[in-house]
């Protein structure tokens, strides 16, 4: 098991290296560059200018500038916030939990809904059932998750004056006071995400169950006089969870563009505003460093996702 | 075009390819063409057909919407700010008096030609790479799907971001601002989404290429191109044209989205999304301003997603159950 998960990492390496390449390309092919608005100001003498950039090697071939980023991304010097004043690794680990706390909530949410209500379906194919849940699903996962956002604020804070709409960090009551206000923030982000994913991941959950119920060990299954329940339990769910798996880790990347959205609509102060507020103030290294975790995050979710599979299918061995 | 009408498209086309009629030879056999078999399942599926109905108004009222209701759309009048629906404004107005239905109907145009250009970049890039992957084996197979890969593990929103902050202001020089944002979000957009279309191409085509109608297109000398684009490429197009439908749906999503996070379209270009980001502030005085462009990207979104389900249920029948 530790040296799967040793050679797994071995492998998660070169996707990682392979996207600080696009990213540093991306930056080193956009027009434009740190000193654009210095070399407008007519305070600063063009040979201080050629000065500073011969010192953060700014006309070093594109190699050197590649590998000397690297470097230091590798040595946690992620540079510096013009904006906040602040390292960029500290002000995104501050972030970082908040984000990955919605993000959970949300999944848990997901699966919530998406797994009983598919498995049903599955049990039942063209049933009213069946037929109401997937017209909901095509609804849910066709909401984009802004406007479903602004329907929730508009329904719950507004109308009904029910949820805050912005979510606090500082929140001033103790004890079970601060726990409440918390949950109530958080049940509308929660909400908008874990409802778009529950969508589309019915579908999959009811798909992948249709496909394994009709194989010949399911039969098998109920010709040995199995009930319904042990039947779908222990023969059909499990099968049937391995290509929802691969289709949910194919998904991840959208998963984590959603909570961008979210964070953005309900003020939710996490990585996700933290890049679009860099993005609009021009803070550069922020906006790596941002984009730089997210890879990160879709990276470790897909290697969770290949330890899973080892877990729902034995044949998959960790050797 | 294909995600507009696609129903009416594939009534019509009926002189159908050869290559076509290999794999639903018991449709021909019967005198069928496989077109009109597919039309006939399509039909079958009646959220599908309802959808190709409204889909079709939604576009027909984009169209020529314009020509017929004349308000301009950056017409401001501050007496008539923020009116609720009415005769003479049936969506109402904007914090500045603009008419909301005449600024829809004309952001409603570019914010469907977006879909449809990044559905058409996407299934370009995904079926060139899909289909070099399939015909070649060996290392250039392996390389072109560690690059597919690559691309799936990309975070797409994120970088979606850093791409248009880094490239606007060039492209807007260099295209005006219209044209600029219009190619670049066009090709970003399309630029992510070719992953899954080169996949199933790629086993579309190693599935195919070892079948007896292209062993025998090979045996009578035919080159590789001409085994690639005559016989193997036309029997692999029923699911990219599925996967192609649920790109048009992404797209849109997408663009609105980055209109709604204000990095899309400048407000002068009313795209749904952008209406939508104009319209948050003011949630609480005049809700019918964000409900109008959220509906009709939400109406739009669900009508494609019901067309492709349509679509899989037509072109794709091993998935039916």
């Amino acid at each position: 098991m530790g040296s799967y998960l040793l050679r797994r990492l071995l492998i998660a390496l070169p996707s990682l290296l392979g996207i600080s390449v696009v990213l540093f390309t991306v930056l080193a092919l956009a027009p434009g560059d740190p000193f654009a608005e210095m070399a407008l100001n007519p305070n600063v003498p063009p040979e201080v200018q050629a000065n500073l950039r011969k010192q953060f090697g700014l006309d070093d071939p594109i190699w050197q500038r590649y590998f000397r980023w690297l470097w230091a991304m590798v040595q946690g010097d992620w540079g510096f916030s013009f904006i906040s004043r602040v390292d960029v690794d500290s002000l995104i680990l501050q972030r970082v939990p908040v984000t990955l706390a919605v993000i959970g909530a949300s999944q848990v949410i997901a699966l919530m809904v998406a797994l009983p209500v598919g498995i049903y379906s599955a049990m039942r194919p063209y049933s009213w059932f069946d037929r109401i849940a997937s017209a909901l699903a095509f609804v849910g996962f066709s909401l984009p998750t802004f406007f479903t956002g602004l329907l929730l604020i508009l329904l719950f804070s507004i109308k009904l004056d029910w949820l805050p709409f912005v979510y606090r960090a500082d929140i001033a009551a103790t004890g079970w006071q601060w726990w409440w206000e918390h949950l109530r923030q958080a049940i509308m982000p929660v909400m908008v995400l874990g409802l778009f994913q529950g969508a589309s991941w019915t579908r999959y959950v009811r798909s992948a169950m249709l496909d394994v119920i009709r194989l010949d060990h399911v039969t098998t299954a109920r010709s040995k006089g199995l009930s319904d329940w042990d039947i779908v339990m222990k023969h059909v769910v499990r099968n049937a969870l391995i290509p929802v798996v691969t289709l949910v880790a194919l998904q991840m990347p959208a998963i984590f563009g959603g909570a961008i959205v979210t964070e953005q609509i309900f003020r939710i102060p996490g990585i996700g505003s933290l890049l679009i507020d860099a993005i609009l103030r021009n803070d550069t290294p922020v906006i790596m460093g941002v984009t730089f975790v997210f890879s990160c995050l879709v990276i470790l979710f897909n290697l969770i996702a290949d330890l899973l599979y080892g877990w729902l299918d034995p044949r998959i061995s960790y050797r | 075009m294909a995600g507009s009408t696609p129903a009416s498209a594939i009534a019509s086309e009926t002189p159908l390819e050869a290559p076509v009629a290999a794999v639903q030879a018991a449709a021909s056999a019967r005198g069928i063409s496989p077109w009109r078999d597919a039309w006939r399942r399509f039909r079958r599926h009646k959220l599908a057909v309802a959808s190709v109905f409204v889909l079709g108004l939604m576009v027909l009222a984009v169209l020529f919407g314009p020509l017929v209701w004349k308000l301009a759309i950056n017409e401001i009048d501050f007496s008539a700010r923020l009116k609720p629906p009415a005769w003479r404004h049936p969506f109402g107005t904007d914090d500045l008096g603009q008419d909301i239905f005449a600024r829809m109907l004309y952001g409603g145009r570019i914010s469907l030609a977006v879909g449809l250009a990044a559905m058409g970049m996407a299934i370009l890039v995904g079926v060139t790479i899909g289909a070099i992957a399939g015909i070649s084996r060996g290392p250039i197979d392996t390389a072109l799907m560690w690059l597919t890969d690559l691309f799936l593990s990309l975070p797409q929103l994120p970088l979606l971001l850093l791409l248009i902050y880094l490239f606007r202001d060039g492209l807007k020089a260099a295209f005006g601002p219209e044209v600029g944002v219009f190619m670049l979000i066009v090709c970003v957009i399309g630029g992510f989404r070719w992953m899954p279309v080169a996949r199933l191409v790629r086993a579309q085509f190693f599935s195919l290429r070892e079948k007896e109608f292209v062993e025998a297109a090979r045996a009578l000398g035919a080159s590789t191109s001409r085994q690639v684009v005559r016989h193997i490429l036309p029997n692999a197009l029923g699911p990219v044209i599925v996967a192609g439908t649920i790109d048009v749906a992404a797209a849109i999503i997408a663009e609105s989205t980055l209109s709604f996070l204000g990095l899309g379209f400048p407000p002068d270009i009313p795209t749904w999304g952008r209406i939508l980001y104009d319209s948050k502030e003011y949630l609480d005085i005049a809700p019918y301003w964000a409900m109008f462009p959220g509906a009709a990207i939400f109406l739009a979104v669900l009508c494609i997603n019901f067309i492709g389900d349509g679509l899989r249920d037509a072109l794709d029948p091993r998935d039916v159950l």
